[in-house]
């Protein structure tokens, strides 16, 4: 019965889909014979030619001019500067898409890392922290960093953001903060400061969500979220203000004759290294996992649950930085671009190589999380000098950092005793240092001319220009210094007022249901692993002879 | 009547199994299990750190059979399991007091 019923629909299903199909292609055949039909009766206006090959696409006919037959010299103008203009706010705001997608990359590199009872947890931390952070870069950040970054000429001459909070010292001036473009107020709507501003806030984003990773597993959601105002209207955009916005350490070079000052392309210090600091800071407040050290403090390995998304994310970020690097010129006129992309590509593969001959050569496995962290790390150190240097260099600074990486890692670990999941405070931070360092040993003098007000091209110690590396080891140490301080003493504050830390009944059980209130896998049944608990294991009794050596453990 | 509960490494799952049919077993339940025998388990390195893995994965098998074919069962077994190397796996052999069929309320051997 059952089965005749169906087959009495089925065949009237595909009775069906063909009538619908005949009338389709009827329906085409009508739409080509139509046009012919109807092309004897409106013959006075040519027929549009289509152009399979683009060459008689955009000519002298696109160009806006009152009088077509004598186009004026300032009315091409106009049009070049316009499209000039025009070339570099699309390719700001493309670059700028790209990096928003690095947003995804971190969610997926730090919830592979951990573990499958805090995936929900450590994915919805990435996620939120995109809108928490753009919410408090919008109401100030934006205007603390940028307000007073003068024209950028690449974006029309962004003319509104004129503010910068400056004082006087030592007989110079030293810019501290922006005052202009307060929740992008009418005073700033501007087409080339939107542009900005989009730029300037995936940048800021980056910056926010590395520490997620590094404190991963145990923090208190609510100190999340308001952690995530605090870096996004405070410590970030002040320290970008004296790097990018017109502040005192890129006036260095101008005020003290070091170099161009701290110079730093698209943010190994200004997003990598805050964000790893704060990434340490954080983490040291937090305290380690339940069951990260043994009682004599030897590391235990707490593995991540989810390889292949933690690659996946890796790859992505490596894609986002296609963004992030070459975009950080606002220029898509300026081919430099080309030069910053391979330098960008070069120095992860190399990173990523490195770290994977390391950790083959020391452990005899290449380590899939560390292969990760590598092509990371070199990505992080070349961001700042990915502009300024030679090939061969950004091979050599990606080496430097797949090997630096993994050294950090267990210097972090195992000497500081501060545990990073992710090993965001090894890559980001360390490497984000080693960045702008490298950039003061192997700028090679043949790019950015007039950089911060200085003229000249921007050159490091091996091109014989040591006080650039003078003015990097400033902007490093300046570095460390201010988001060390206020992200700790934020934390000290916030454990008082709100906390910071899950209990340990939380932690054990996980934080998705407790924190987020949602599993990422309520499907599957988690079997406890032997990591974790509160206590190592106790060292089992040698079992009696004859005594039955299995003991059987059924998976729960 | 008897139960087999074979312990086996995961991955000769399917040789163990058609060995077991071939001999004639006619139903069998498998389930992933985690466990350690006198070896404990065996070290592995992440990020640098040691860690233990003390509960290996591995596959266990349960067959009930009539008491004839268990030593020809247990043949099956041993031929397919068996890789010479520490975590085989074990084999354990109990008698089985009754078996119900549910659908029919058979007893006994009519019921395997």
């Amino acid at each position: 019965m059952m089965t005749t019923r169906r087959r009495l629909f089925v065949s009237f299903g595909i009775g069906a889909v063909l009538m619908l199909g005949v009338s389709g292609l009827r329906h085409v055949a009508h739409a080509q014979t139509a046009p012919e039909a109807a092309a004897p009766a409106a013959a006075a206006p040519a027929a549009p030619v289509p152009d399979p090959t683009g060459d008689n696409t955009g000519t002298a006919s696109d160009v806006a001019v009152k009088d077509a037959k004598s186009p004026t010299l300032p009315e091409v103008m106009a049009t070049v500067g316009h499209n000039k203009v025009a070339i570099n706010i699309v390719w700001t705001l493309f670059t700028g898409f790209l990096v928003m997608f690095m947003q995804a990359g971190f969610a997926l590199v730090e919830t592979g890392f951990c573990r499958a009872k805090n995936a929900a947890h450590t994915m919805a931390m990435n996620f939120m922290v995109y809108g928490i952070g753009m919410m408090g870069y919008w109401i100030c950040g934006f205007a603390l960093q940028m307000g007073g970054v003068g024209a950028v000429a690449a974006l029309g001459g962004t003319p509104p953001l004129t503010h910068e909070f400056t004082v006087t010292l030592l007989g110079h001036p030293f810019g501290l903060f922006g005052t202009k473009g307060f929740f992008l107020g009418p005073d700033v709507y501007d087409v080339g400061v939107f542009a900005l501003f989009l730029f300037q806030m995936v940048f800021m984003d980056t910056t926010a969500t590395i520490p997620t990773g590094a404190m991963a597993e145990r923090w208190k959601w609510s100190s999340f979220v308001i952690y995530g105002f605090f870096i996004s209207m405070f410590t970030y955009p002040i320290f970008g203000n004296w790097v990018w916005g017109g502040g005192w350490l890129s006036q260095l070079g101008a005020n003290f004759g070091l170099g161009h000052g701290h110079v730093d392309f698209a943010g190994s210090s200004v997003v990598h290294m805050v964000g790893g600091v704060a990434a340490l800071a954080g983490a040291m407040v937090l305290g380690p996992r339940i069951g990260k050290y043994t009682k004599d403090g030897k590391p235990v390995a707490i593995p991540g649950h989810h390889i292949p998304m933690a690659l996946l994310g890796t790859f992505i970020l490596a894609f986002g930085w296609f963004g992030f690097n070459p975009g950080s010129t606002l220029a898509g006129g300026d081919m430099r671009i080309a030069v910053v992309a391979v330098n960008t590509m070069l120095a992860s593969a190399a990173g990523a190589v490195t770290a994977m001959i390391y950790m083959m050569a020391r452990f005899g496995k290449p380590d899939p999380s560390m292969m990760a962290n590598g092509m990371l790390a070199g990505l992080v150190a070349i961001t700042a000098p990915c502009a300024f240097v030679t090939a061969p260099a950004s091979v050599l600074i990606g080496v430097i950092a797949g090997v630096l990486v993994c050294w950090s890692v267990f210097f972090v670990e195992g000497t500081l005793k501060v545990d990073d999941p992710v090993g965001a405070i090894s890559v980001h931070g360390v490497n984000g240092a080693w960045g702008v360092l490298s950039l003061g040993l192997f700028a090679d003098g043949v790019y950015g001319d007039g950089w911060n007000g200085v003229p000249g091209k921007v050159t490091g110690l091996f091109y014989g220009a040591p006080k650039q590396f003078l003015a990097e080891c400033i902007g490093v140490v300046v570095c460390f210094a201010w988001t060390f301080v206020t992200i700790y003493v934020f934390f000290k504050v916030l454990d008082v007022l709100v906390g910071n830390r899950v209990s340990a009944e939380t932690e054990m059980a996980g934080l998705d249901l407790p924190e987020v209130g949602a599993l990422a896998y309520p499907e599957f049944v988690l079997s406890p692993g032997t990591i974790g608990s509160y206590e190592p294991p106790p060292a089992p009794a040698p079992a009696p002879a004859g005594a039955p050596a299995v003991a059987r453990v059924s998976a729960t | 009547m008897k139960k087999i509960e074979a312990i086996v490494r995961p991955h000769l799952l399917e040789a163990v199994k058609n060995a077991l049919q071939e001999v004639g077993v006619v139903g069998m339940t498998i389930s992933e299990v985690k466990g350690f025998g006198r070896q404990k388990g065996h070290a592995e390195t992440y990020r640098g750190s040691e860690y233990k893995v003390e509960l290996v994965p591995k596959v266990k098998i349960e067959v009930a059979l009539p008491a004839e074919l268990v030593e020809a069962a247990m043949e099956a077994v041993l031929k397919t399991a068996k890789t010479g190397k520490f975590g085989d796996g074990k084999v354990f052999v109990t008698s089985l007091d009754d078996v119900v069929r549910i659908r029919t309320g058979e007893h006994g051997e009519q019921a395997l």
